[in-house]
């Protein structure tokens, strides 16, 4: 079997979507600078980054509504894109959402579903477009124009109207931050199990850390037009590669320190830090890594501290602390919601697991 | 949410749907094409202000010395005048519907849009038959009081004062349009802010409402003024020496393109004060509205008396501005239908009627198009040049319709004797004048002049079909023909009706273009009407007059539609308009 023969459309092990070292600059400003991304089909993949970062843009390269200037894109294991060749969009077989939708005003909504739908006449179109409508439960509104519809209504027709045609692809930009956060979690599934059924390669642009924690089978972590790190929702968390992946992946209490010996000692305890002596560095403490013991309990090692506030969410509490001798105030997470009061005074114990140095000279 | 607006923003290639990689040529060409199409439309004001730099002659050294300070004296009367009345009558009137509850409030709210429909020169003609000595006014009161010539005062029509009243009554819905439009917008959440820091209504009025909707009421008396600076018909009719009737004067009468250039030239100096006026006026205050919330106006609900005053308040613009002058109109064809009893005078109203309708729809199916052009130019590519030149393009609407006659006529004059000394040179023959005094250049003239009516309406509704909708469409398998076929077609193409409508009626009502630059013996329904008027054949100029009213209401009609939907919050209707 050589590989020549293998590369068809529709082959499973091709990848669904791939990204090998995509430039873009528009005018002088670069925004997408040498990104590689691959995406199996039936994988969902957030892109994950700041505003302005190129998220939007390496989506609109892989739909093929912007012009490749480095790199290439493949789908479904064909050549798509590379500089001085584009497939047109609409022979790419992605599927396209946006985050207003972008429903067609002047269609009714089994239209609207139905432009896309390939092949057989305009009864046949409308049968499966009513099919797609009826499994998002959003059948009921065929006849209606887009305007009546609520957010919500509209994104599952958008959704349905995007897998009509059977897309290789589904780009999604940021396809959820229209809707209230009740209404989000329950959208948010339902399009994730049909993107599953389907085995559709799935590329979610996201500024939400936690909508990527929820969403995504691989999160690609997204900085100044380059993939800083790339891995699954607990690689990123426990394990950040950089000063910007932990601090944009979670909260964090930052302490500034210097490197001596392999160490930086910080009010919390020593932590180890493999750096040159007399390096600044930073440490990134999460809040869930401080663990509270009311004094006179605990470890008398332990940093001491005075409870300013406490904020009860449910199960977990968030402790805001003035530690003995340090001006910034530290946030803990504590899983024994409602215990603590304001005033008390606590020893902390620090989680060199949920904590982590990097060189200060590292940009948040 | 801002980002993905911020990045598309951005993206050179708002280009959809076009492809990607051709985008290159096609684009340039297109692009290339609006900017010669809108420095074309700007040729005439050019020529224009060129003028300025031209050494005086005789002529204009005689009207220096002898009428121009009366021009300018009774522009800025006008101006002044017609500003404070349009404030008044158009602030006052909008709050009152907006705000309050009264009986007939929504007739009268729909009612006052309808003084829109009738030209100044209409108004003006039946007021002077109104209002003159021989009128019925001055006659009824003399029958009544037993009086005759001498024994009383009786303010004279056809003065600054007449004029200043009679355009302000026909030109007060643009402010009351653009007022009521703003409260309406005002979030209800801002001003019950106002009531509960201890503003009363009247005081939230002043402090809240007026300040907020201050820039959309500049507006409006920035347009009414930029009428009155045009207005030929009825500062003629009333004898009042303006600019537009003295370039009138010094092209036909002392023959001097020149000085008549001149004088259009310190027109577009009032016309440019106006608008940089509006826009400081404007400027920094884009009030953004941070109050997502918009519930139904709590209409105060006004009794009795208080009631009574509103209804008389909202009712007199509509009968000084429509019913009495249309009233009159009508009555005055009555008359005339029952004496001539089928002389030619109907026949030849037809003819006028056809040529009116002929030049209205070519010059709407023109600037229509050429909107189309210049708005897919910008699509296409952003580039700030096509921005710039299609924004000159559409200045021609402040400019006065006189001073674009002249601007189009000196150019074309031009072109026609260098060509025809051209051709008496090289071959002997003559060509005589192949543009200026031809149906061309009449077309030309009116889609100068209005180009920004149809450019704003086609640039309004190209904006529904958003990049994102190119996207989609693209990716659900359509190339660029189809998606223009099935997305864009649709959605803009019940703006495209509007524009060549509003477009058309406004042709109908052009006088002072029409008047320098039609063919020799070449009438419409407005040059018809101003020559009778001209002769003080008052009667005979009503049906033509009262037809344009008459295809001025349709545009009104479309308004007051448009308008009944466009309160936010409240579901925005099917796509049209």
């Amino acid at each position: 079997m050589t590989e020549g023969d293998n590369v068809t459309a529709g082959d499973n092990k091709a990848p669904g979507l791939l990204m090998a070292g995509v430039g873009h600059r528009y005018g002088r400003d670069p925004v997408l600078r040498g990104l590689d991304l691959e995406i199996a089909r039936g994988e969902i993949v957030c892109l994950l980054g700041p505003s302005g970062c190129g998220k939007s843009t390496s989506l609109r390269v892989a739909a093929g509504l912007e012009p490749i200037q480095e790199g290439r894109v493949e789908i479904d294991g064909k050549e798509v894109a590379r500089p001085g060749f584009s497939v047109p969009p609409e022979h790419r077989r992605v599927g396209l959402m946006f985050q207003d939708y972008a429903l067609f005003p002047h269609l009714r909504v089994v239209d609207n579903v139905a432009f896309g739908v390939r092949g057989g006449d305009k009864a046949a179109k409308r049968r499966a477009a009513m099919d797609l409508l009826a499994r998002l439960g959003v059948d009921g509104y065929a006849q209606d124009f887009p305007h009546v519809l609520s957010g919500g209504e509209q994104q599952r027709v958008a959704l349905a109207r995007a897998l009509a045609p059977h897309p290789v692809v589904m780009l999604l930009d940021e396809p959820f931050s229209g809707l209230d956060r009740r209404l989000r979690n329950q959208v948010r599934n339902d399009t994730l199990d049909v993107l599953r059924e389907l085995s559709v390669a799935t590329l979610l642009v996201t500024h939400d850390a936690e909508e990527a924690m929820m969403m995504a089978d691989r999160i690609a972590l997204m900085r100044a037009g380059m993939i800083v790190q790339s891995g699954s929702a607990v690689e990123l968390y426990e394990r950040p590669e950089s000063a910007f992946a932990a601090s944009f992946f979670g909260d964090v209490n930052i302490i500034d320190g210097t490197a001596e010996g392999g160490g930086v000692i910080t009010p919390l305890g020593t932590l180890a830090a493999p750096f040159q002596d007399g390096c600044r560095v930073r440490v990134f403490v999460r809040p869930e890594g401080l663990g509270l013991t009311p004094e006179p309990n605990g470890d008398a090692a332990d940093a001491t501290a005075e409870i300013i506030a406490s904020h009860m969410l449910g199960p977990v509490s968030l402790v805001r602390l003035k530690m003995d001798g340090v001006d910034v105030p530290v946030t803990a997470r504590s899983e024994n919601g409602g215990r603590w009061k304001a005033g008390q005074r606590v020893r902390i114990r620090l989680d060199p697991a949920r904590s982590f140095v990097f060189p200060a000279s590292q940009e948040i | 949410m801002s980002e993905i607006d911020l990045s598309l923003g951005r993206s050179p290639s708002r280009g959809f749907p076009w492809l990607p990689r051709s985008r290159g040529q096609n684009m340039r060409g297109w692009s290339a094409l609006a900017i010669f199409v809108a420095l074309l439309v700007a040729v005439p004001i050019l020529v224009v202000f060129g003028h300025v730099f031209v050494p005086a002659g005789e002529v204009w050294r005689h009207l220096a010395s002898t009428v121009l300070a009366s021009y300018i004296v009774n522009t800025l009367w006008l101006v002044f005048g017609v500003g404070i009345g349009v404030f008044v009558l158009g602030v006052s009137t909008a709050w009152l519907v907006t705000m309050c509850r009264f009986p007939g409030r929504a007739v009268l709210e729909w009612g006052l849009l309808l003084p829109l429909a009738v030209p100044a020169y209409a108004i003006a003609y039946s007021y002077a038959g109104l209002f003159d000595y021989a009128g019925p006014v001055q006659t009824g009161l003399r029958d009544w009081f037993g009086w005759s010539r001498g024994d009383y005062w009786f303010p004279n029509i056809r003065s600054v004062g007449g004029a200043a009243v009679v355009l302000a009554f026909v030109l007060y819905p643009y402010v009351y349009m653009l007022a009521r439009a703003a409260f309406l917008e005002q979030s209800v959440c801002v001003i019950e802010i106002g009531r509960t820091l201890g503003r009363g209504p009247w005081r939230s009025f002043t402090s809240i409402a007026l300040p907020l909707a201050r820039p959309a009421i500049a507006t409006g008396v920035a347009l009414a003024l930029m009428e009155t600076l045009s207005d030929f018909g009825a500062v003629q009719h009333f004898g009042v020496a303006t600019f537009t009737t003295g370039i009138y004067r010094t092209w036909f009468g002392l023959g001097d393109p020149a000085a008549a250039s001149q004088l259009a030239a310190i027109l577009l100096a009032f016309v440019f004060v106006l608008l940089v006026g509006e826009r400081l006026s404007r400027g920094r205050a884009q009030f953004h509205h941070t109050s997502r919330r918009y519930r139904e106006l709590p209409r105060y609900k006004l009794r009795g008396g208080w009631a009574a005053l509103a209804i008389v308040a909202c009712a007199l613009p509509i009968l000084l501005g429509f019913l009495l002058p249309g009233g009159q109109l009508l009555v005055w064809v009555g008359e005339t239908m029952s004496e001539s009893s089928g002389d030619s005078l109907g026949g030849r109203l037809w003819w006028h009627t056809a040529n009116s309708l002929m030049l209205a729809a070519g010059a709407a199916a023109i600037a229509v198009v050429v909107a189309l052009l210049l708005a897919y130019g910008v699509r296409l590519n952003p580039h700030p040049v096509a921005k710039g030149a299609t924004r000159i393009a559409g200045l021609g609407y402040a400019v006065p319709g006189s001073v674009i006659a002249v601007g189009v006529l000196v150019p074309l004059a031009w072109l026609d004797n260098t060509l025809d000394s051209w051709l008496r040179a090289s071959f002997g023959v003559s060509s005589g004048l192949l543009l200026s005094g031809t149906i061309t250049a009449l077309m030309f003239a009116y889609v100068v002049r209005f180009l920004a009516v149809s450019l704003n309406t086609v640039d309004a509704s190209l904006a529904k079909v958003t990049p994102a909708m190119d996207g989609v469409a693209r990716t659900l398998g359509m190339g660029p023909v189809a998606t223009v076929a099935r997305v864009h077609v649709p959605i803009i193409s019940p703006s495209l009706l509007t524009a060549a409508l509003l477009v058309f009626v406004d042709v109908m009502k052009e006088l002072p273009a029409t008047l320098i630059l039609r063919p020799f013996d070449f009438n419409t329904l407005a040059v018809r009407a101003f020559e009778l008027a001209s002769d003080e054949q008052l009667r005979a100029a009503a049906a033509p007059a009262l037809a344009i009213v008459a295809a001025g209401l349709v545009p009104v009609a479309l308004l007051s539609v448009a308008i009944s939907r466009a309160r936010p919050g409240r579901a925005q209707g099917k796509v049209s308009l």
